[in-house]
Protein backbone atom coordinates (compact mmCIF):
# COMPACT_ATOMS: atom_id res chain seq x y z
CA UNK A 1 0.00 0.00 0.00
CA UNK A 2 1.35 3.58 -1.01
CA UNK A 3 2.42 5.68 1.85
CA UNK A 4 -0.24 8.21 -0.01
CA UNK A 5 -3.30 5.45 0.31
CA UNK A 6 -2.12 5.14 4.21
CA UNK A 7 -2.40 8.52 4.89
CA UNK A 8 -5.70 8.85 3.53
CA UNK A 9 -7.41 5.94 5.12
CA UNK A 10 -5.92 7.03 8.36
CA UNK A 11 -6.92 10.81 8.21
CA UNK A 12 -10.04 9.24 6.89
CA UNK A 13 -10.38 7.16 10.19
CA UNK A 14 -10.04 10.09 12.43
CA UNK A 15 -11.98 12.53 10.89
CA UNK A 16 -14.74 9.92 11.15
CA UNK A 17 -14.14 9.12 15.05
CA UNK A 18 -14.35 12.76 15.39
CA UNK A 19 -17.92 13.14 13.03
CA UNK A 20 -19.22 10.36 15.46
CA UNK A 21 -18.03 11.20 18.58
CA UNK A 22 -18.54 14.59 18.04
CA UNK A 23 -16.38 16.11 20.62
CA UNK A 24 -14.88 18.77 17.94
CA UNK A 25 -18.23 20.69 17.34
CA UNK A 26 -19.51 20.34 20.69
CA UNK A 27 -16.54 20.94 22.86
CA UNK A 28 -13.48 22.07 21.05
CA UNK A 29 -15.55 24.98 19.06
CA UNK A 30 -17.78 26.50 21.98
CA UNK A 31 -14.39 26.52 23.77
CA UNK A 32 -12.85 28.61 20.97
CA UNK A 33 -15.55 30.80 21.03
CA UNK A 34 -15.59 30.94 24.61
CA UNK A 35 -12.06 32.53 24.17
CA UNK A 36 -13.05 34.97 21.87
CA UNK A 37 -15.72 35.94 24.14
CA UNK A 38 -13.17 36.36 27.45
CA UNK A 39 -10.57 38.53 24.77
CA UNK A 40 -13.26 40.59 24.93
CA UNK A 41 -13.62 40.72 28.30
CA UNK A 42 -10.21 41.49 28.65
CA UNK A 43 -9.84 43.97 26.02
CA UNK A 44 -12.32 46.06 27.05
CA UNK A 45 -12.67 48.13 24.58
CA UNK A 46 -14.01 47.96 20.57
CA UNK A 47 -11.13 49.72 18.97
CA UNK A 48 -8.83 47.98 20.53
CA UNK A 49 -10.33 44.48 20.11
CA UNK A 50 -10.80 45.63 15.94
CA UNK A 51 -6.93 46.40 15.73
CA UNK A 52 -5.74 43.31 17.44
CA UNK A 53 -8.78 40.90 15.74
CA UNK A 54 -6.18 38.93 13.54
CA UNK A 55 -3.48 37.92 16.48
CA UNK A 56 -6.69 37.65 18.74
CA UNK A 57 -7.70 34.82 15.80
CA UNK A 58 -4.66 32.90 15.49
CA UNK A 59 -3.97 32.99 19.62
CA UNK A 60 -7.51 31.25 19.96
CA UNK A 61 -6.52 28.88 17.42
CA UNK A 62 -3.22 28.04 18.70
CA UNK A 63 -5.20 27.62 22.52
CA UNK A 64 -7.70 25.18 20.46
CA UNK A 65 -4.72 23.49 18.81
CA UNK A 66 -3.75 22.16 21.88
CA UNK A 67 -6.63 20.25 22.71
CA UNK A 68 -7.15 18.86 19.05
CA UNK A 69 -3.85 17.81 19.28
CA UNK A 70 -4.63 15.92 22.51
CA UNK A 71 -7.81 14.73 21.00
CA UNK A 72 -5.89 13.19 18.45
CA UNK A 73 -3.32 11.12 19.90
CA UNK A 74 -5.94 10.30 23.51
CA UNK A 75 -7.56 7.80 20.22
CA UNK A 76 -4.57 6.51 19.45
CA UNK A 77 -3.18 5.68 22.68
CA UNK A 78 -6.66 4.52 24.54
CA UNK A 79 -6.06 0.95 23.58
CA UNK A 80 -2.61 0.51 22.31
CA UNK A 81 -3.71 1.74 18.69
CA UNK A 82 -0.80 3.10 18.16
CA UNK A 83 0.95 0.12 18.66
CA UNK A 84 -0.95 -2.13 16.67
CA UNK A 85 -0.74 0.32 13.96
CA UNK A 86 3.16 -0.48 14.14
CA UNK A 87 2.87 -3.89 14.52
CA UNK A 88 0.60 -4.28 11.76
CA UNK A 89 3.44 -2.52 9.86
CA UNK A 90 2.09 0.43 8.53
CA UNK A 91 4.69 3.14 7.59
CA UNK A 92 4.80 5.62 9.99
CA UNK A 93 5.04 8.15 7.26
CA UNK A 94 1.75 7.37 6.44
CA UNK A 95 0.46 7.51 9.79
CA UNK A 96 2.49 11.45 10.00
CA UNK A 97 0.57 12.42 7.22
CA UNK A 98 -2.72 10.70 7.85
CA UNK A 99 -3.19 12.77 11.05
CA UNK A 100 -1.61 15.90 9.79
CA UNK A 101 -4.13 15.69 7.05
CA UNK A 102 -6.89 15.14 9.66
CA UNK A 103 -5.60 17.80 12.10
CA UNK A 104 -5.64 20.34 9.40
CA UNK A 105 -9.61 19.83 8.37
CA UNK A 106 -10.65 19.85 12.11
CA UNK A 107 -7.91 23.05 12.08
CA UNK A 108 -9.64 24.61 9.36
CA UNK A 109 -13.17 24.21 10.46
CA UNK A 110 -11.87 25.82 13.83
CA UNK A 111 -10.46 29.20 11.91
CA UNK A 112 -13.42 29.45 10.14
CA UNK A 113 -15.82 30.01 13.05
CA UNK A 114 -13.19 32.00 14.57
CA UNK A 115 -12.76 34.38 12.02
CA UNK A 116 -16.54 34.70 11.55
CA UNK A 117 -16.08 35.04 15.52
CA UNK A 118 -14.10 37.64 14.87
CA UNK A 119 -16.36 39.60 12.25
CA UNK A 120 -19.20 39.43 14.43
CA UNK A 121 -17.81 40.16 17.77
CA UNK A 122 -14.87 42.22 16.90
CA UNK A 123 -16.24 44.42 14.17
CA UNK A 124 -13.20 43.04 12.24
CA UNK A 125 -13.97 43.96 8.11
CA UNK A 126 -12.68 41.45 5.14
CA UNK A 127 -11.86 43.22 2.19
CA UNK A 128 -12.68 41.37 -1.39
CA UNK A 129 -9.28 42.46 -2.09
CA UNK A 130 -8.01 40.89 0.48
CA UNK A 131 -9.63 37.64 0.02
CA UNK A 132 -6.99 35.86 -2.09
CA UNK A 133 -4.18 36.75 0.83
CA UNK A 134 -6.66 35.46 3.18
CA UNK A 135 -7.11 31.74 1.87
CA UNK A 136 -3.33 31.55 0.88
CA UNK A 137 -2.45 32.28 4.98
CA UNK A 138 -4.81 30.14 6.25
CA UNK A 139 -4.37 27.58 4.03
CA UNK A 140 0.02 27.82 4.24
CA UNK A 141 -0.64 28.48 8.45
CA UNK A 142 -3.19 25.49 8.69
CA UNK A 143 -0.68 23.33 7.29
CA UNK A 144 2.33 24.18 9.21
CA UNK A 145 0.07 24.26 12.65
CA UNK A 146 -0.98 20.43 11.21
CA UNK A 147 2.78 19.29 10.69
CA UNK A 148 4.14 20.32 14.14
CA UNK A 149 0.95 19.67 16.57
CA UNK A 150 1.12 15.62 14.82
CA UNK A 151 4.45 15.87 15.56
CA UNK A 152 4.89 16.94 18.84
CA UNK A 153 1.67 15.37 19.42
CA UNK A 154 2.97 11.92 18.48
CA UNK A 155 6.59 12.34 20.67
CA UNK A 156 4.10 13.40 23.70
CA UNK A 157 1.67 10.87 23.10
CA UNK A 158 2.01 7.97 25.98
CA UNK A 159 3.96 9.36 27.97
CA UNK A 160 3.72 10.52 31.65
CA UNK A 161 2.69 14.08 32.07
CA UNK A 162 1.70 14.69 28.46
CA UNK A 163 -0.86 16.95 29.26
CA UNK A 164 1.53 19.39 30.55
CA UNK A 165 4.33 18.78 28.29
CA UNK A 166 2.66 19.33 24.99
CA UNK A 167 2.05 23.34 25.40
CA UNK A 168 5.84 24.08 26.91
CA UNK A 169 6.91 21.86 23.12
CA UNK A 170 4.67 23.14 20.95
CA UNK A 171 4.17 26.91 21.84
CA UNK A 172 7.59 28.03 21.31
CA UNK A 173 7.78 26.08 17.97
CA UNK A 174 4.58 27.23 16.64
CA UNK A 175 5.83 31.48 17.46
CA UNK A 176 6.77 32.20 14.07
CA UNK A 177 3.21 31.16 12.67
CA UNK A 178 1.63 32.89 15.33
CA UNK A 179 3.78 36.36 14.21
CA UNK A 180 3.67 35.28 10.50
CA UNK A 181 -0.06 34.46 9.87
CA UNK A 182 -0.70 37.49 11.94
CA UNK A 183 1.27 39.93 9.76
CA UNK A 184 -0.10 38.30 6.57
CA UNK A 185 -4.12 38.38 8.50
CA UNK A 186 -3.70 42.23 9.12
CA UNK A 187 -2.37 42.61 5.77
CA UNK A 188 -5.60 40.95 4.39
CA UNK A 189 -8.19 42.48 6.82
CA UNK A 190 -6.42 46.14 6.32
CA UNK A 191 -5.99 46.61 10.03
CA UNK A 192 -3.99 49.46 11.19
CA UNK A 193 -3.83 50.59 7.33
CA UNK A 194 -1.80 47.62 6.25
CA UNK A 195 -2.20 46.44 2.49
CA UNK A 196 -2.76 43.17 1.51
CA UNK A 197 0.84 43.14 -0.53
CA UNK A 198 2.56 43.58 2.84
CA UNK A 199 1.15 40.32 3.76
CA UNK A 200 2.60 38.34 0.81
CA UNK A 201 6.38 38.16 2.12
CA UNK A 202 4.91 36.33 5.52
CA UNK A 203 3.22 33.49 3.48
CA UNK A 204 7.06 32.58 2.44
CA UNK A 205 7.67 32.21 5.97
CA UNK A 206 4.31 30.33 6.46
CA UNK A 207 5.31 27.81 2.90
CA UNK A 208 8.94 27.30 4.46
CA UNK A 209 8.14 26.46 8.36
CA UNK A 210 5.19 24.35 6.70
CA UNK A 211 8.15 22.52 4.43
CA UNK A 212 10.71 22.37 7.26
CA UNK A 213 8.22 20.35 9.52
CA UNK A 214 6.20 18.47 6.85
CA UNK A 215 9.78 17.13 5.77
CA UNK A 216 10.66 16.65 9.69
CA UNK A 217 8.34 15.07 10.65
CA UNK A 218 7.48 12.86 7.36
CA UNK A 219 11.29 11.87 8.04
CA UNK A 220 11.59 11.65 11.95
CA UNK A 221 7.75 10.62 13.14
CA UNK A 222 8.58 6.71 13.17
CA UNK A 223 11.51 7.50 15.59
CA UNK A 224 9.45 9.50 18.02
CA UNK A 225 6.68 7.30 18.45
CA UNK A 226 8.37 4.29 18.94
CA UNK A 227 7.99 3.09 22.24
CA UNK B 1 31.30 2.31 27.04
CA UNK B 2 33.84 2.19 30.13
CA UNK B 3 33.52 -0.35 32.15
CA UNK B 4 31.37 0.38 34.71
CA UNK B 5 31.16 -2.58 37.18
CA UNK B 6 29.83 -1.98 41.23
CA UNK B 7 33.48 -1.06 42.37
CA UNK B 8 34.13 1.68 39.55
CA UNK B 9 30.23 3.56 40.14
CA UNK B 10 31.50 4.37 43.51
CA UNK B 11 34.35 6.29 41.63
CA UNK B 12 34.73 9.86 41.18
CA UNK B 13 33.83 11.79 38.21
CA UNK B 14 36.73 13.75 38.50
CA UNK B 15 40.01 12.79 36.52
CA UNK B 16 43.74 14.39 36.41
CA UNK B 17 42.54 16.65 33.32
CA UNK B 18 38.85 17.57 34.86
CA UNK B 19 41.10 18.63 38.23
CA UNK B 20 43.30 20.77 36.13
CA UNK B 21 40.03 22.16 34.35
CA UNK B 22 38.32 22.58 37.21
CA UNK B 23 41.35 24.79 38.79
CA UNK B 24 42.39 26.68 35.84
CA UNK B 25 38.47 27.89 35.56
CA UNK B 26 38.36 28.96 39.32
CA UNK B 27 41.79 31.00 39.02
CA UNK B 28 40.18 32.37 35.80
CA UNK B 29 36.95 33.39 38.01
CA UNK B 30 38.88 34.70 40.68
CA UNK B 31 40.98 36.71 37.98
CA UNK B 32 37.58 37.89 36.19
CA UNK B 33 36.53 38.86 39.88
CA UNK B 34 39.38 41.00 40.28
CA UNK B 35 39.72 42.96 37.05
CA UNK B 36 35.76 42.94 36.52
CA UNK B 37 35.16 44.73 40.20
CA UNK B 38 38.47 46.25 41.16
CA UNK B 39 40.62 46.82 38.38
CA UNK B 40 38.88 47.38 35.50
CA UNK B 41 37.26 51.49 35.20
CA UNK B 42 33.85 52.61 35.38
CA UNK B 43 32.06 53.73 32.24
CA UNK B 44 31.67 57.67 31.78
CA UNK B 45 28.06 56.80 31.12
CA UNK B 46 27.14 53.61 32.95
CA UNK B 47 29.19 54.11 35.89
CA UNK B 48 29.86 50.63 37.47
CA UNK B 49 26.74 49.42 35.70
CA UNK B 50 29.25 48.83 33.15
CA UNK B 51 30.79 45.76 34.88
CA UNK B 52 27.22 43.60 34.30
CA UNK B 53 29.15 43.30 30.87
CA UNK B 54 31.49 40.93 32.06
CA UNK B 55 28.86 38.05 33.36
CA UNK B 56 26.49 39.38 30.73
CA UNK B 57 28.47 38.65 27.29
CA UNK B 58 30.19 35.69 28.52
CA UNK B 59 27.26 33.98 30.14
CA UNK B 60 25.41 34.76 26.34
CA UNK B 61 28.48 33.17 24.81
CA UNK B 62 29.11 29.90 26.36
CA UNK B 63 25.33 29.25 26.34
CA UNK B 64 25.52 29.62 22.50
CA UNK B 65 28.29 27.68 22.83
CA UNK B 66 26.21 25.07 24.72
CA UNK B 67 23.16 24.91 22.08
CA UNK B 68 25.63 24.89 19.36
CA UNK B 69 27.27 21.68 20.99
CA UNK B 70 24.27 20.01 21.69
CA UNK B 71 22.90 20.00 17.83
CA UNK B 72 26.41 18.68 16.79
CA UNK B 73 26.35 15.86 19.59
CA UNK B 74 22.56 15.02 19.01
CA UNK B 75 23.40 14.93 15.00
CA UNK B 76 26.25 12.47 15.73
CA UNK B 77 23.86 10.03 17.66
CA UNK B 78 22.04 9.83 14.78
CA UNK B 79 24.42 9.70 12.43
CA UNK B 80 25.08 5.88 12.09
CA UNK B 81 28.65 5.80 12.05
CA UNK B 82 28.89 7.54 15.38
CA UNK B 83 25.73 6.53 17.20
CA UNK B 84 27.59 6.20 20.76
CA UNK B 85 25.29 6.62 23.96
CA UNK B 86 28.24 9.00 25.03
CA UNK B 87 27.33 11.80 22.05
CA UNK B 88 23.75 11.70 23.66
CA UNK B 89 24.92 12.30 26.90
CA UNK B 90 27.16 15.13 25.74
CA UNK B 91 24.38 16.46 24.20
CA UNK B 92 22.06 16.53 27.52
CA UNK B 93 24.92 17.77 29.94
CA UNK B 94 25.55 20.55 27.39
CA UNK B 95 22.07 21.63 26.84
CA UNK B 96 21.92 21.17 30.75
CA UNK B 97 24.53 23.72 31.01
CA UNK B 98 23.47 25.80 28.51
CA UNK B 99 19.76 26.68 29.63
CA UNK B 100 21.37 27.22 33.34
CA UNK B 101 23.41 30.17 31.38
CA UNK B 102 20.60 31.41 29.12
CA UNK B 103 19.14 32.08 32.47
CA UNK B 104 22.01 34.35 33.62
CA UNK B 105 22.03 35.82 30.40
CA UNK B 106 18.37 36.88 30.49
CA UNK B 107 18.32 38.13 34.19
CA UNK B 108 21.88 40.04 34.08
CA UNK B 109 20.82 41.23 30.55
CA UNK B 110 17.29 42.87 31.60
CA UNK B 111 19.14 44.20 34.79
CA UNK B 112 21.53 46.11 32.70
CA UNK B 113 19.16 47.23 30.40
CA UNK B 114 16.97 48.49 33.22
CA UNK B 115 20.42 50.49 34.44
CA UNK B 116 21.52 51.56 30.90
CA UNK B 117 17.85 51.38 28.62
CA UNK B 118 15.95 52.04 31.55
CA UNK B 119 14.04 48.87 31.06
CA UNK B 120 13.80 45.43 31.64
CA UNK B 121 13.07 44.31 28.37
CA UNK B 122 12.60 45.06 24.97
CA UNK B 123 11.02 42.97 22.22
CA UNK B 124 14.59 43.33 20.08
CA UNK B 125 15.11 40.27 17.74
CA UNK B 126 18.24 39.24 19.90
CA UNK B 127 16.37 39.12 23.06
CA UNK B 128 12.98 37.35 21.96
CA UNK B 129 15.28 34.91 20.27
CA UNK B 130 17.10 33.79 23.19
CA UNK B 131 14.25 33.71 25.67
CA UNK B 132 12.84 31.71 23.28
CA UNK B 133 15.89 29.90 22.86
CA UNK B 134 15.69 29.46 26.65
CA UNK B 135 12.29 27.92 26.90
CA UNK B 136 12.43 25.36 23.91
CA UNK B 137 16.02 24.16 25.30
CA UNK B 138 13.64 23.61 28.47
CA UNK B 139 11.61 21.75 26.83
CA UNK B 140 14.39 19.72 25.17
CA UNK B 141 15.00 18.60 28.81
CA UNK B 142 11.45 17.57 29.71
CA UNK B 143 11.69 15.05 26.36
CA UNK B 144 15.12 13.98 27.86
CA UNK B 145 13.29 13.08 31.15
CA UNK B 146 10.01 11.34 29.58
CA UNK B 147 11.77 7.31 29.96
CA UNK B 148 11.69 4.91 28.43
CA UNK B 149 15.23 2.62 27.58
CA UNK B 150 18.41 4.88 27.06
CA UNK B 151 18.68 4.36 23.09
CA UNK B 152 14.97 5.72 22.91
CA UNK B 153 16.00 8.99 24.91
CA UNK B 154 18.80 9.44 22.78
CA UNK B 155 17.27 9.00 19.70
CA UNK B 156 14.31 11.07 20.60
CA UNK B 157 16.06 13.97 22.11
CA UNK B 158 18.70 14.20 19.11
CA UNK B 159 15.33 14.87 17.23
CA UNK B 160 13.75 17.06 19.33
CA UNK B 161 17.63 19.26 19.32
CA UNK B 162 17.93 19.06 15.55
CA UNK B 163 14.46 20.27 15.35
CA UNK B 164 15.22 23.36 17.92
CA UNK B 165 18.43 24.05 16.07
CA UNK B 166 16.02 24.16 12.98
CA UNK B 167 13.88 26.36 14.61
CA UNK B 168 16.09 29.29 15.86
CA UNK B 169 16.60 30.94 12.40
CA UNK B 170 13.11 30.68 11.85
CA UNK B 171 12.23 32.05 15.05
CA UNK B 172 14.91 34.78 14.77
CA UNK B 173 14.19 36.17 11.08
CA UNK B 174 10.20 36.45 11.81
CA UNK B 175 10.87 38.21 15.28
CA UNK B 176 13.29 40.37 13.07
CA UNK B 177 10.12 40.99 10.19
CA UNK B 178 7.96 41.70 12.94
CA UNK B 179 9.59 44.64 15.17
CA UNK B 180 12.78 45.86 12.50
CA UNK B 181 14.31 47.61 15.64
CA UNK B 182 17.97 48.28 15.94
CA UNK B 183 19.39 47.01 19.36
CA UNK B 184 20.36 50.52 20.42
CA UNK B 185 23.86 49.09 21.99
CA UNK B 186 24.68 50.90 24.37
CA UNK B 187 28.54 49.48 24.70
CA UNK B 188 29.59 49.54 20.86
CA UNK B 189 32.92 48.13 20.48
CA UNK B 190 35.03 51.11 19.57
CA UNK B 191 33.66 52.78 23.36
CA UNK B 192 34.92 49.87 25.39
CA UNK B 193 38.81 51.20 26.53
CA UNK B 194 41.69 48.22 26.67
CA UNK B 195 41.43 47.06 30.22
CA UNK B 196 37.94 46.47 29.78
CA UNK B 197 37.82 44.84 26.44
CA UNK B 198 40.75 42.27 28.10
CA UNK B 199 38.75 42.00 31.04
CA UNK B 200 35.73 40.85 28.97
CA UNK B 201 38.21 38.68 27.06
CA UNK B 202 39.36 37.12 30.69
CA UNK B 203 35.68 36.52 31.45
CA UNK B 204 35.07 34.70 27.98
CA UNK B 205 37.80 32.27 28.82
CA UNK B 206 36.81 31.89 32.23
CA UNK B 207 33.56 30.86 31.43
CA UNK B 208 34.60 28.38 28.86
CA UNK B 209 36.84 26.85 30.85
CA UNK B 210 33.94 26.01 33.51
CA UNK B 211 31.74 25.22 30.55
CA UNK B 212 34.02 22.51 29.67
CA UNK B 213 34.44 21.37 33.43
CA UNK B 214 30.80 21.13 34.15
CA UNK B 215 29.88 19.27 31.01
CA UNK B 216 32.46 16.76 31.66
CA UNK B 217 31.55 16.16 35.15
CA UNK B 218 27.82 16.38 33.97
CA UNK B 219 28.36 13.63 31.31
CA UNK B 220 30.14 11.17 33.44
CA UNK B 221 27.61 11.67 35.93
CA UNK B 222 24.57 10.96 33.55
CA UNK B 223 26.86 7.54 32.57
CA UNK B 224 26.76 6.44 35.78
CA UNK B 225 23.30 6.86 36.02
CA UNK B 226 22.84 5.15 33.02
CA UNK B 227 25.06 2.49 34.47
CA UNK B 228 23.18 2.32 37.36
CA UNK B 229 19.70 1.77 35.58
CA UNK B 230 21.21 -1.04 33.31
CA UNK B 231 22.49 -2.58 36.64
CA UNK B 232 19.35 -2.45 38.70
CA UNK B 233 17.40 -4.46 35.88
CA UNK B 234 20.25 -6.66 35.54
CA UNK B 235 20.01 -7.53 39.14
CA UNK B 236 16.06 -7.34 39.23
CA UNK B 237 16.26 -9.84 36.07
CA UNK B 238 18.33 -12.11 38.27
CA UNK B 239 16.25 -12.33 41.44
CA UNK B 240 13.40 -13.10 39.56
CA UNK B 241 15.25 -15.89 37.56
CA UNK B 242 16.51 -17.37 40.88
CA UNK B 243 13.12 -17.24 42.45
CA UNK B 244 11.96 -19.49 39.62
CA UNK B 245 15.20 -21.60 39.70
CA UNK B 246 13.92 -22.13 43.23
CA UNK B 247 10.05 -23.74 42.44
Amino acid sequence: MSTWRIARLIAAKDLRIELRSRVVTNQVLPFAALVMVMFAFALDNDNVLTRVAPGLVWLATMFSMLVLVQRSFAVESADGALDALQVAGVRPAGIFLGKSMALAAQLAVLEVVLLLAAIVLYQAEVAWSGAVLLVTTFVAATTGLAFVGTLYGGLAAGAKGRETLLPLLMLPVVAPVLIGATRATEAAFGTNGASSSEGWPWIGLLALFAALFGTGGTLAFGSLIDE
Amino acid sequence: MPDLSPVSIARPTGTRVSRVLGIASLVGIVWLVVFGLFLSPNDATQKAGVRILYIHVPSAWLAYLAFIVTGISSAAYLFKRTRSLTWDRIAGASAEVGVLFMGVTLVSGSLWGRISWGIYWTWDSRLTTTAFLFVTYIGYLAVRGLGGTHQQRARRSAIIALLATLEVPLVHFSVKWWRPLHQQESVAEGKLNGLMLFTLFVGIIAFTLLYVWLVLHRQRVLAMEDALDDQGLDTALAERRAEGAQI
